[in-house]
């Protein structure tokens, strides 16, 4: 299988290293910013931050929803809490906290969920949350962030601090290539960044998979299959104006998540489509299952969201328009 | 202002409760009713607050863990000066800043936004807290239903406040003994609360709730109390001051008809004409 040698020499980083680096460089330069977590900080990487500012790092212990709350509570007195854990815990059990105690009253909470997605590998489905960006997408005023590598998990929390209001930022445990370690690479909060022009079909990607998706790219151009391959950081608010331009541009859309398809980035790039610019979609990600226990990168190939599994359904499914 | 202004303003705060949830159609006046006095006390006696300026850095933060008892809440800050009195019936309308429950965006002197039981606690936590990290003067009281603390969370919260010494931090637990559905020990029993509360590193001081001597001396008592929270749990009657809702749990969340209402007004007429003797 043809893979370009230089995106198999990128070094690999997980993007909640980024998390946590991120948050102790914002850290020296700001005051208000403080650091809560559930016990997990070892594994959310946020304990760079309590190393360097034990005073500001505030561990709530197995308390997801306190957590929340006592976020709400720092914001509503001028702190910029982020409050970190897996992203099962943190969007699942502390879901309507987040939903009453920060969206609704619009507090200035920094949700740093790691952990997501079926790349967590071993410890199974009760901790691969495939669920989250759905559950996050729903509730009013909340952004959503999920960044593709490291320097986008970096640009991703200076963005989210800067940001006055909720934000949900997704972060993996696995390793992944930097592949946006360029000179031109800017990251802007809402927009999509085109990262290959083509002409047959469009595939919106986000997080770890848009880099496997740039694998399949080139694997389908040697197919003679022209794609666009569109980088959806910011899953809310949809970057809709690109969405629906790539989609009239090519006619045929795909959407790849390590996510449920059901609420995520394909839902959104759906709905927005069927409203502006009606194209066929077809969404790669969790086909309403759960995960399983093992390594997660064979995870990702039993789930066919590596880049030879986005390459095969793709591939497969143009046969069938 | 002196005991008996202190039980005339409870009596204006009850009559807000029974006009507003009258005017909305809706509401809850059980434990709106039952924690009036308290209300009463926390915004004319207890809290540093200023009604020209209710963002105040320095203030004291009131949370209303309890949220659906928003009309005692609102009525306090009425008569404190935070907004017009008159508004008090808009409570629940479309249009009206007053919402159902607490809104901090649009209500002025609402510290937090509450209404789904259990939350308000964690986030008065965490204004203790912020208040501690940067040295400040402010207290935060948090009011929590007898019904309420069945919800883990509030026992997440309290662990928290104890492990964290939280002396700046009074929760006060309204226990009017009633829930929704009938008896708190019958639904499930909170039994014992003082203990659980010391279980979890609080003083606790127990008290009668419509007494404004035993309501003043708890709080003299939390602020004098240093290394650990305070929690009071304030015994009251749900429904107080209203003769045909008084510890009936059907009341716990209707309004009055007509002539129901037209009874309350009377009952809290005569009440007033008594403390005018």
């Amino acid at each position: 299988m043809p893979i370009s040698r230089k995106l198999e020499e990128l070094p690999k980083i997980a993007t909640r290293e980024g998390y946590g680096q991120t948050l102790v460089e914002l850290g020296k330069e700001n005051e208000n910013i403080v650091v809560l977590d559930a016990d997990l900080a070892a594994a959310t990487k946020t304990n760079m931050f309590a190393k360097a500012f034990p005073d500001r790092h505030i561990n709530c212990g197995i308390a997801e929803a306190n957590m929340a709350g006592i976020a709400a509570g720092l914001a509503a007195s001028g702190k910029v809490p982020f409050i970190s854990s897996f992203a099962m815990f943190v969007s699942g059990r502390a879901y309507e906290q987040i939903r009453n105690s920060i969206g609704y009253p619009g507090l200035n909470v920094k949700i740093g969920a790691s952990h997501a997605g079926i790349s967590v590998g071993e410890d199974g489905a009760t901790h691969q949350c495939n669920e989250d960006i759905a559950l996050m997408r729903s509730i009013p005023g909340m952004m959503i962030i999920n960044p593709s590598d490291n320097i986008e998990a970096q640009a991703a929390v200076r963005a989210a601090y800067a940001h006055k209001g909720p934000v949900y930022m997704r972060f993996g445990r696995l390793a992944v290539p930097v592949f946006n370690d360029r000179e031109d690479y800017k990251f802007e909060l809402g927009k999509g960044i085109i990262l290959r022009e083509g002409k047959d079909v469009t595939v919106f990607a986000t997080g770890l998979c848009v880099v496997e998706a740039l694998y399949a790219c080139d694997m389908l151009a040697k197919d003679g299959i022209d794609v666009e391959l569109i980088n959806i950081h910011t899953i809310k608010p949809l970057d809709e104006a690109l969405v629906v331009s790539s989609a009239a541009k090519t006619g045929r859309v795909f959407t790849v998540e390590e996510h449920s398809i059901i609420g995520g980035l394909g839902s959104a790039v759906s709905e927005t489509l069927s409203e502006n610019c009606p194209t066929k979609v077809t969404r790669l990600g969790m086909r309403d299952v759960y995960g399983v226990s093992g390594p997660a990168v064979e995870l990702l190939h039993k789930f066919e969201l590596d880049a030879e599994g986005i390459y095969h359904q793709i591939k497969e499914t143009l046969k069938n328009d | 202002m002196d005991r008996l202004e202190l039980k005339k303003m409870a009596l204006n705060v009850r009559k807000g409760i029974v006009d507003s949830i009258y005017s909305a159609k809706a509401g809850h006046p059980g434990g709106s009713l039952s924690a009036a006095d308290l209300f009463t006390y926390l915004y004319f006696k207890e809290l540093n607050v200023d009604p020209k300026h209710p963002k105040m850095e320095s203030r004291d933060r009131f949370v209303l863990s309890k949220g659906h008892t928003a009309p005692g809440l609102y009525a306090a800050l009425a008569y404190r000066g935070f907004f017009p009195v008159e508004d008090l019936v808009t409570l629940r309308h479309v249009g009206s800043y007053l919402q159902g429950h607490p809104d901090m965006k649009c209500v002025p002197g609402v510290d937090m936004s509450t209404g789904s039981l259990g939350q308000g606690l964690s986030a008065a936590v965490g204004m203790a807290l912020a208040g501690k990290m940067d040295g400040k003067e402010y207290r935060v009281y948090a009011l929590c239903g007898d019904g309420e603390i069945q919800e883990g969370q509030i026992w997440e919260a309290s662990m928290f406040a104890g492990h964290r010494k939280l002396d700046n931090l009074v929760v006060i637990v309204d226990h009017n003994k009633l829930q929704i559905d009938g008896k708190v020990e019958e639904v499930c029993s909170p039994y014992p609360i003082a203990q659980k509360f010391q279980a979890f590193n609080f003083h606790t001081i127990t008290i009668d709730g419509h007494n404004f001597d035993e309501i003043e001396a708890a709080f003299k008592e939390a602020r004098e109390t240093k290394g650990m929270p305070t929690a009071i749990i304030a015994n009251t009657l749900k429904g107080k001051g209203v003769s045909f809702m008084e510890d009936i749990a059907e009341w716990h969340g209707k309004a009055p008809k007509k002539e129901e209402y037209e009874v309350a007004v009377e009952d809290l007429r005569k009440e007033g004409e008594a403390l005018c003797r």
